[in-house]
């Protein structure tokens, strides 16, 4: 059970500025000419009002859009190769939502799997999470159809919970009380505050486990095509999702040196999986849409007993064609198969 | 609304198309392309101003194209790309039935020469915000229209909904995809971003229809359809034509005259 306090608004403005003074960098939700953006802020007035989401998730903190993992150069004769080193800078990733806390897991599931990834471990170690509980959600949520909810605190150091004057803060990790630490005066009691009565409610949708069983029996299933139809074959769903860990592995070289780059990469493009031969095993798009489900819902449960979904929404948000994930998982829990 | 869904059903019960593409009601309220393949999926389309998207893009699409013949309810937008696919030769007249609501009235066009009749009686200029937007750019200096458009372009994250969000991005390789040789970095590093931006304008130069569909597909809000809007307008003003108003074009860019006014090519 977590060590619950009261933080109010003007003693989480000093929480801020302590983060700074002990080097630490703030990220935070911001509003950017009406986009609701994550960058770095120095104090909470900074962080936007009201919003729902960040339109891009936070996995971009410990796994950017680009990475360089080696370098080198060459000569007659010879090469001198320069591995990488991560820029971990000391970070406390303020306000996402509980959904995105959690998603750090499912990342993890794979940097870590049989191969410790040295980019992502040292930023992950460098990085701590202050989530904050939504208190409203929209029609692309459903957090508590996978496992999740509004006010969760999977994947949260310190997971605040608006209340009327500041905030409820649950203290959950280390990485938690040494925040707390820096300040411990600023940490009042909390008193018996119901949580669930001040989150977001987010009905349940679908029957996940249910879904999780049949999909092996549904590969073949016209509905994948049927859903699949308008999807125009983009990568928007992947490239703002918290938990879409795809890469592509990218050599920038001229003749005397060259670097190589880790790239994000998306299962809805027609090249994800074509082969050298020509072959392609994911031709269609129906084929590529099926992956995305499978992978999340299939593969990630079986492989790594955990989803590869946070039901956060923020695919559907992004798709120009309105591409429904939730709506979609529902009509697919409803297949009889 | 009702005349548009009724001459729908009909295309589809008397089996003059497979399916029939327009609209229908998406996640809170939005619009979103909607593909009625049998009578009772006809209930769904709806036809209001919150329908944008330009459902050309469809046409050209092997997984729609694999369906038979597709009916599309077209705003105009929609019409100005089917012309321009039949200008360049991707859409034979037997593949189009386009339905277009005027006031209430359903008109079906089936050829181009239909569409490019259609569309000779509409005056459609392009929205006020963005002309005011490409009177503003082209208002700066050099310096600070390069400052915005690496301000912008920093946000890119090479997703490339811009790219498949257009009915005239239709090439079956595009050329951002081709690794042998690797002609523009895959990273969505500043180079690449910039050269992905850079060559996407340059191919949609006397081609875009201006519909703006890539600038609302962007994720990530950045206006991307200013460079090709803009990229048109240059072409427009430097060869007299425009992309989307007649079934026979000879591109700008690539037809020889020999009343050209460069002298370089003869």
């Amino acid at each position: 059970m977590a060590d619950t306090f009261k933080l109010t608004h003007e003693n989480l403005d000093g929480l801020f500025a302590a983060l700074r003074t002990d080097g630490r960098r703030v990220l935070a939700p911001v509003d950017a000419d009406g986009r609701t953006e994550l960058n770095e802020v120095e104090s909470p007035h900074q962080v936007a009002k009201d919003y729902l989401q960040t339109i891009l998730s936070a996995k971009e903190v410990v796994f950017p859009k680009v990475e360089r993992l080696l370098s080198y150069t060459t000569a007659p004769g010879s090469v001198e190769l320069h591995d990488a080193e991560p820029k971990a800078l000391p970070t406390v990733l303020f306000g996402v939502r509980p959904c995105e806390a959690k998603a750090f897991g499912a990342l993890d599931a794979v940097f870590n799997w049989d191969y410790r990834d040295k980019f992502f471990n040292a930023r992950m170690e460098e990085m701590a999470v202050i989530g904050v509980s939504c208190t409203r959600a929209d029609d692309a949520c459903f957090c508590t159809s996978v496992g999740g909810g509004p006010a969760d605190t999977q994947g949260s150091d310190i997971l605040l919970t608006p209340i009327e004057g500041g905030f409820l803060a649950e203290v959950l990790t280390d990485k938690g009380k040494a925040i707390q630490a820096l300040v411990p005066q600023f940490f009042t009691p909390g008193n018996g505050v119901d949580k669930a009565a001040i989150a977001a409610k987010v009905a349940k949708a679908f029957d996940q486990p249910a879904l999780t069983v049949k999909l092996p029996r549904m590969f073949e299933s016209d509905l994948w095509e049927d859903q699949a139809l308008r999807c125009i074959g983009c990568g928007a769903c992947a490239y703002v999702c918290p938990t879409c860990v795809c890469f592509d592995i990218q050599e920038e070289a001229d003749p005397k040196q060259g670097k190589r780059l880790r790239c994000w990469d998306s299962c809805g493009f027609s090249m994800f999986t074509l082969h050298a031969s020509g072959h392609n095993p994911r031709e269609t798009q129906s084929a590529r849409w099926r992956q995305r489900i499978y992978h999340k819902f299939s593969t990630y449960p079986e492989r790594y007993q955990m989803l590869g979904c946070v039901g956060c929404g923020k695919c559907t948000r992004a798709c120009p064609v309105d591409m429904n994930l939730r709506e979609h998982l529902v009509e697919a829990a409803e297949v009889q198969a | 609304m009702e005349a548009l869904k009724q001459k729908a059903k009909e295309l589809l019960q008397n089996g003059d198309v497979k399916t029939v593409l327009g609209y229908a009601v998406g996640t809170g309220d939005s619009r979103r392309p909607h593909f009625a393949r049998k009578p009772d999926q006809v209930d769904r389309l709806v036809l209001d101003a919150k329908c944008t998207q330009n459902l050309a893009t469809y046409l050209t699409k092997h997984e729609v194209k694999h369906l038979g013949k597709v009916a599309v309810v077209a705003l105009p937008a929609t019409q100005r790309a089917l012309l321009q696919l039949v200008a360049e030769r991707q859409l034979r007249d037997d593949a189009i039935c386009l339905l277009a609501v005027d006031e209430g009235e359903v008109k079906i066009l089936s050829s181009g020469a239909d569409v490019e009749q259609h569309l000779a009686l509409k005056t459609d200029a392009m929205a006020a915000a963005d002309k005011t937007q490409i009177e503003k750019l082209m208002g700066m200096t050099r310096e600070q229209r390069w400052a915005f458009w690496q301000q912008e372009l920093s946000r890119c994250v090479k997703c490339y909904a811009c790219r498949n969000s257009c009915p005239m991005c239709y090439c079956e390789h595009c050329t951002m995809d081709c690794n042998r040789p690797q002609w523009v970095p895959v990273a969505s590093h500043a180079l690449g971003n910039l050269e992905y931006h850079m060559v996407r304008a340059m191919h949609l130069a006397g081609r875009c229809v201006e519909c703006g569909e890539c600038g609302r597909a962007c994720p990530v809000g950045i206006p991307v359809h200013l460079l090709t809007f803009f990229a048109e307008e240059s072409t427009a003003k430097q060869f007299g034509q425009r992309a989307g108003h007649t079934a026979k074009l000879d591109y700008a860019l690539s037809t020889f005259k020999p009343d050209d006014k460069e002298t370089f090519i003869r």
